[in-house]
């Protein structure tokens, strides 16, 4: 069987008892043992792992919306009885002993939770380079990234080795590597999936997103997923629609603007041909194109780094080597069993990040810092609130440029923050985004970004999917 | 210079657990000596990816004490972390109040039977001497326990997460007795909210003090320093007064004080130097992204509908509807189980005053001998109450009472039951007597004769002849009565 399914066909097939779930299972298992070895997608899909799936597959309710449907879940979100390890070595060994909201809920309606993928460690990182084990690799070209943190997720739907997989977006994490690889990624609005069980690097930030084949099947997991949860108090408190009923509607009469700071010169030509080409398909399918303004954009990679820093100095205090994961080997006393846990536990990455959130929340520069960030990220905020009073949904690139090659960035961390230039507006705001593919340019895929205001997921996923149906699937391959 | 005439300046940093019954941001239970770690969630263990929800009851009861002291409950109040390693704090942060706790303001009565003796005078009906302005109420998570074995340590996190309530006052006070009887008298009204038990030797209320001292009025206040680690009111007394000496005789030798935190030792009666050197904790205090900021209103709505009776207000009520003096009120209201007592038992008596001292140098007498908390009472207020009728009502003596009482507090007997089981009963009936007085007179003449001649005494000769006759169940004051009725 065919892992590059979709979930909605896999649905049908199970639905009709056509396939089976354990098939379905023994198919992602195949497909990973013949592909990811070198794609490094996977972190962990062991035996056992798959034997817990088989086990799940033989009791699954093929009638539940989800029944019998394997789904990769990233390093980050807890699944009872599964490794949780943010691709750190500071969590090795680490087995969860709770399952993270979304999972309970993919459960209740049938799915399967089937491996762990690769990530940059605690998220930290647009690449998957900065993974504490090894790199994922871009499925479209192995010497290039499928971008990150969410690139593991990214390889396994694009390399045919999962049907789907879950993926967290804290500045463009989920985005971006489906923008690389050329598969969907939806980042929900803040608060709409629980981030219950989603281990934390910038709390206000993130959130837990599908990564799929196709709109519909982004449609179809978001619609399990979405809903207020009483464990997360971040969560909101508002009913959820069904995603699926209008996805076909097409755009008639929906506006869509266009930002002028995200139609920059940094964008590659490739890029942009890709993205006007689909502006114009909108256009003719009966969208209205508005030319709009986001003013502070160009504030917004400093804003996010400084909230992003200040929130993971602290959420990453909790890993010390006292109660789980890696603990250095004979402490002298309590300080040194911190220092050197850390120190062993961390990569370069994770430790910058730390040292500089705790540097901008230390006293005498919080408000200098922090403070200043969280009215900048008002003003931020207050420019989407402003488009969407004259707009339903914004358009842009993902990322000014294609997957680059491994090892671009190795000596100048820096330089890929403002990779994420175009993605990380939407997390400092709560709103949703989603990319989808729209072309390719010298080979590589090229996503294309919808935003809308929060809880605006229908009319996202509208869109995209009418995106989706303007192209050819020959342009993606 | 004499240390009395140095000005100190006290502050108390009080930790209240409060009586939830489940911690602060999790669904564990709340417990006391359960097993190490069998309380506990992700949560409350800080695992990766757990979430803290908020314990509305624990804002309730937060809010509760504020309105009790007088104090405001802003709109909005909000949740802040505080950073800092320690292993018995599971996400090495804690979730506290910085800038906007739930309570703000208002003022600790100070309850003058909490004071030494000589410094009692003065107080109203209430008993309140003085009140101390308070700072701020904040609610955050306490931590877990650890111990050590020699080379290793245990943790345990059953505690961690228990909400925990902090009393700041005004570097206002500036006596040993007074922070002794601020703390005692806040005991008191927690125990009236329901808030807490606030036993400091069972670790549920927690205090660190701030002393300084200066030399006049005119000088800004001294370096603050701070004592950790006192855990009993007796300590906190000993503490103060120590370090005021202390304080004073460095200052006096021409040492400079510096702020600085020091560790109180109870057994040796000293302080010592807790954190070396200077070493200022950074605390990077900043908001909670997990937690939003909350609005107060419907909660302040709540708890202002049902505001209990504090302790002085009680007291003043018991002076007033029961003619009690201020003393009696005083204990009968230290606390909220006995108050209801004595209510219960003094409802539809005329003899509430009897009750009182029934209560008092009876119940109390024995439950303290035995050192019996008053939750375990064995006499009930209604039975109570119909000893008091009893006694009062001339059905037996003053001293059967008391054996009638012992008997209840022991077997927590009816008191009817028991006059009538040791055949205690009095006869007072006019009827009843009648016959016994008209048949001793009849017998007695010469009696007779030498009472009307002026030999009062002789009356007790007959008193006793009657009480013989009744086979001594007669009550002897209405048998004289009888007598003077009948010798005219
Ligand atoms: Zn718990």
């Amino acid at each position: 069987m065919p892992v590059s399914l979709t979930v909605s066909a896999l649905r049908a097939s199970l639905a009709a008892r056509s396939l089976s779930p354990r098939e379905a299972v023994l198919a992602v298992a195949a497909a990973a043992a013949s592909k990811d070895s070198t794609l490094g997608g996977y972190v962990s899909l062991t035996e056992a792992e798959i034997n817990t799936a088989l086990a799940l597959a033989d009791k699954a309710d093929v009638t539940l919306p989800l029944g019998g449907v394997p789904i990769a879940v990233k390093d980050a979100i807890a699944v009872q009885g599964a490794p949780l390890t943010c691709a750190s070595k500071i969590l090795r060994g680490f087995v969860s002993p709770y399952d993270a909201t979304v999972i309970t809920r993919l459960r209740a309606a049938g799915a399967i939770p089937l491996g762990r993928t690769n990530m940059d460690e605690f998220a930290m990182g647009s690449s998957t380079e900065n993974s504490g084990f090894f790199p994922a690799r871009n499925p479209r070209d192995p010497e290039r990234t499928p971008g990150g943190s969410s690139g593991g997720s990214a390889t396994v739907v694009d390399a045919d080795t999962a049907f789907a997989a879950l993926g967290s977006d804290t500045g463009g994490s989920i985005r971006q590597p489906a923008s690389f690889t050329g598969i969907v990624g939806l980042k929900p609005s803040y608060g709409r999936v629980s981030r219950y069980g989603l281990v934390a690097f910038a709390s206000s930030l993130e959130g837990i997103g599908p990564m799929t084949k196709s709109v519909r099947d982004a449609a179809l997991l978001l619609q399990t997923m979405a809903g207020h949860d009483p464990l997360d108090s971040t969560s909101l408190n508002a009913p959820v629609p069904d995603y699926l009923d209008t996805l076909d509607r097409g755009v008639k009469g929906l506006k869509i603007g266009l930002p002028r700071e995200y139609f920059i010169d940094g964008i590659t030509p490739g890029v942009r041909a890709a993205i006007e080409a689909t502006v114009q398909q909108l256009a003719a399918a009966g969208a209205e194109i508005v030319d709009i303004s986001l003013p502070h954009t160009e504030f917004a990679v400093a804003t996010y780094y400084i909230i992003a820093t200040a929130e993971a100095s602290s959420n990453l205090a909790r890993f010390d080597g006292v109660r789980y994961g890696h603990r250095a080997a004979q402490p002298a006393d309590l300080t040194d069993l911190y220092n050197r846990t850390r120190a062993e536990g961390f990569g370069p990455e994770v430790k910058r990040r730390i040292i500089l959130g705790t540097y901008v929340l230390s006293s005498g520069y919080y408000d200098a810092f922090y403070v200043k960030a969280q009215k900048v990220r008002k003003l931020i905020r207050r420019d989407f609130t402003e488009a969407f009073s004259k707009v339903d949904l914004i358009a842009s690139p993902v990322t000014p440029a294609t997957a680059w090659k491994l090892g671009t960035f190795a000596d100048t961390p820096l330089q890929s923050y403002l990779a994420d230039i175009f993605t990380i507006a939407a997390n400092l705001a709560g709103i949703c985004g989603i990319s989808v593919p729209c072309g390719l340019s010298d080979g590589l895929p090229v996503g294309f970004q919808l935003m809308g205001p929060s809880l605006a997921e229908k009319n996202l996923l509208q869109a995209a999917q009418t995106v989706e149906s303007a192209l050819s699937p020959l342009a993606l391959r | 210079m004499p240390v009395a005439d140095y000005i100190p300046t006290i502050g108390l940093e009080i930790h209240v657990h409060l009586k939830t019954r489940s911690k602060m941001f999790c669904a564990c239970a709340t417990s006391y000596g359960d097993d190490p770690n069998t309380r506990t969630c992700p949560t409350c263990l800080g695992l990766p990816g757990a979430l803290p929800v908020l314990n509305e009851e624990a804002i309730k009861m937060t809010i509760l004490t504020g309105q009790l002291l007088g104090a405001v409950t802003p709109e909005f109040c909000k949740w802040d972390r505080k950073n800092y390693f320690y292993a018995d704090m599971p996400k090495n942060y804690q979730i506290s109040q910085y800038d906007q706790p739930l309570v703000v303001g208002g003022r600790i009565p100070l309850y003058d039977q909490y004071f030494p003796k000589h410094q009692r005078g003065g107080a109203g009906a209430d008993g309140v001497l003085a009140t101390v302005p308070l700072t701020r109420i904040h609610l955050e998570e306490d931590a877990g326990k650890s111990t050590h074995f020699g080379t290793s340590s245990g943790l345990d996190y059953n505690r961690a997460g228990t909400p925990l309530m902090e009393i700041v006052t005004d570097p206002a006070i500036s006596t040993a007795d007074e922070a002794a009887a601020l703390l005692a008298s806040l005991r008191q009204i927690l125990v009236y909210a329901g808030v807490s038990d606030a036993d400091m030797e069972r670790g549920q209320m927690r205090c660190d003090v701030n002393v300084s001292v200066r030399k006049s009025a005119a000088e800004p206040l001294g370096a603050k320093i701070e004592l950790k680690n006192i855990n009993s009111v007796a300590a906190v007394r000993r503490a103060i007064v120590f370090e005021i000496e202390r304080q004073c005789g460095e200052l006096d030798r021409g040492l400079a004080q510096r702020q600085e935190t020091r560790r109180w030792d109870d057994e040796r009666g000293e302080s010592t130097d807790m954190r070396g050197k200077e070493d200022a904790h950074d605390y990077r205090y900043f908001p909670d992204p997990d937690l939003q900021p909350v609005c107060t209103t419907q909660w302040l709505n709540e708890v202002r509908a049902r505001l209990p009776e504090l302790p002085h207000a009680l007291r003043a009520r018991f002076g007033h509807d029961y003619g009690l003096t201020p003393y009696d009120a005083g204990v009968l209201t230290s606390e909220p189980a006995l108050a209801a007592y004595f209510e219960e038992a003094a409802a539809g008596s005329s003899k509430a005053k009897s009750v009182a001292n029934w209560i008092i140098n009876e119940l109390l007498g024995r439950l303290n001998e035995g050192q019996t908390d008053f939750s375990a009472n064995p006499v009930s207020a209604a039975a109570l109450r119909e000893l008091v009728d009893l006694v009062e009502g001339g059905g037996i003596s003053g001293a059967q009472a008391k054996e009638v009482f012992s008997e209840m507090f022991a077997t927590s007997g009816a008191p009817a039951a028991i006059v009538q089981a040791r055949g205690f009963s009095q006869v007072s009936d006019t009827g009843a007597l009648d016959g016994f007085v008209q048949q001793v007179l009849a017998a007695n003449p010469d009696l007779v004769a030498r009472i009307q001649a002026g030999e009062a005494k002789v009356v007790n000769v007959l008193v006793g002849q009657i009480m013989k006759a009744s086979g001594g169940k007669a009550n002897p004051k209405r048998v004289s009565e009888l007598l003077a009725q009948a010798l005219g």
